[in-house]
């Protein structure tokens, strides 16, 4: 495998893939949309049905992850292969940070996006994986800017928020996506002069952060992940400036979860119509039972999880 | 002189914000449309990249399917991408249960057809009708053209693959002109627009 990106081809004769204009431009098809966890192709079938734009095969929900505990690695074959045979929208899974073999099993499945995920146990706590050397495409978490740079410099080709996976509290998607935001807005208003000291402060490649100066956005797609549990928690993602949402636990650990999925799609749609959102929030059944993050040990916090 | 055409961008799911920019390039006045309403101030429509059963199933719920199947059906110009070319498509191969299309093209299409992302590709595809050096060619878990019917005109191949057809003022693609910078397509698709436009500004 090379670490180097493949380009755009001249002729009509020859195809690349893996470039970063399919892998990119692959998340950018998924924008206003909702990326569902699923653990059973039954479960992947609700989730096509109520309007997902993909699905996340894994083999436990992150609250039931942090319920039992112990080393949560990559998904059973079987099951990720059940599941894509059962679904025609894309499939995503999760390789544990830095488990590269993992992510090179995966690859062999045929999954459409890999999940570099803090919300399994990382297998390096020093490295990521090179996402450059693999034809799929990566997606992977971030806290703050600084982190979001270094993992599009490592390849990924989609940006998601941490959040705090497993709580169905909003409240960490919120803090990351506003950090996020925030250092980019900050960025904006930066001479030339001042960038390269940013580079510095973010700990990010030069390069990458003068293009977010420029754009005024990420050079890839940002996705809000880690404790979405309600349409209106959706809308407020949205309404802070992710592109789509990834619900986790939130959907299948609630009480409807048909009815939820589809009135999650519903308000992640039209986030700033409060008419909208309100009818979606409407007789949805319980929702899973959240988790005060300040509750939370410091070592069961999965955001704190790469670097 | 025309006026600048009004070109809405179905802004359901999917990748709205490159086709807004890639027509406000091309000359167009560009907006999202959502809302039955919103279809009635247009004077074409883009039906932009993403996830084909979403974008379906969120125009039933919200409404639209009926609204733009009319507005189709009375010679709306319209544009689709990907999805978008699926949505335009009279007959799906292989269609989700309940996966309805907006129609507009007399064309069979098969879904993901260039397989599965692994398999998505960049290639230089000739347009008909693009002078010029060849597209760039963007094809994300891509749809081919199975079939069309004679009133349809092949504009593209790709290895033995129909992937951009045009039936009077509808326009598919298999690939995404919208992300690439090159807006010859979209270019292509405000003449069709402006075309249109032109016997009203008599």
């Amino acid at each position: 495998m090379s670490s180097t990106p493949p380009s755009t081809p001249k002729t009509a004769e020859d195809t690349a893939v893996g470039t970063a204009r399919v892998k990119r431009g692959m998340a950018e098809q998924l924008k206003g949309g909702v990326i569902m966890d699923v653990v059973t192709p039954e479960q992947a079938k609700i989730a096509e049905d109520a309007g997902a734009v993909a699905v996340m095969a894994l083999e436990r929900v992150p609250a039931d992850i942090r319920k039992d505990g112990g080393v949560a690695r990559m998904s059973d074959p079987d099951m990720i292969e059940g599941i894509i045979e059962a679904v025609s929208i894309p499939v995503m899974a999760k390789s544990r940070i830095g488990h590269f073999v993992e992510a090179q099993v995966l690859q062999s499945l045929g999954v459409d996006y890999i999940d570099e995920s803090e919300v399994l146990t990382p297998a390096d706590e020093v490295n990521h994986s090179d996402k450059f050397a693999f034809t799929t495409p990566f997606v992977c978490g971030a806290t703050n800017l600084g982190e979001a740079l270094r993992r599009i410099a490592e390849g990924a080709a989609m940006i998601r928020s941490k959040g705090e996976a497993g709580t169905g509290n909003v409240v960490e998607a919120v803090r990351h996506l506003r950090q996020i935001k925030n250092e980019i807005a900050r960025l904006r208003g930066f001479d030339n002069n001042e960038l390269y000291a940013a580079a510095k402060d973010l700990r990010a490649p030069y390069e990458l952060v003068k293009e977010v100066a420029e754009l005024g956005k990420l050079p890839v797609v940002l996705f809000s992940a880690g404790g979405v549990a309600t349409p209106a928690d959706a809308a407020l993602m949205r309404q802070l400036g992710a592109e789509g949402v990834f619900v986790g636990s939130g959907i299948f650990k609630s009480g409807d979860p048909a009815k939820r999925a589809a009135a999650i799609v519903k308000a992640t749609t039209f986030y700033d119509d409060p008419k909208i959102v309100a009818d979606a929030s409407r007789n949805l059944g319980e929702a899973m039972v959240g988790i005060n993050c300040d509750t939370l040990p410091e070592s069961e916090r999965y955001a704190n999880r790469g670097w | 002189m025309t006026d600048t055409p009004v070109i809405g961008v179905l802004a359901l799911q999917g990748d709205v914000r490159e086709h807004l920019v890639a027509l406000a390039a091309a000359g167009a006045a560009a907006r999202p449309v959502r809302r039955p309403e919103e279809l009635d101030d247009i004077d074409g429509l883009v039906v932009p990249g993403g996830e084909s059963t979403t974008i379906s199933k969120l125009a039933v719920l919200f409404g639209l399917l009926a609204p733009l199947r009319a507005r189709v059906r009375d010679g709306l110009p319209v544009y689709g991408t990907c999805a978008g070319m699926i949505l335009l498509a009279d007959k799906i191969l292989d269609p989700r249960s309940g996966q309805e299309t907006i129609g507009g093209i007399d064309m069979i299409v098969r879904r993901n057809a260039f397989g599965r992302q692994n398999e998505s590709f960049e290639s230089a595809v000739d347009v008909k009708g693009i002078g010029g050096d060849p597209v760039e060619g963007v094809f994300i878990r891509a749809p081919w053209v199975e079939s069309v019917g004679a009133a349809v005109d092949v504009l593209a191949e790709h290895e033995g693959h129909i992937v951009a057809v045009r039936q009077g003022d509808v326009l598919a693609t298999s690939f995404h002109p919208e992300l690439t910078g090159d807006h010859r397509v979209h270019a292509l698709f405000v003449d069709m627009v402006r075309a249109k436009q032109a016997p009203r500004s008599l």
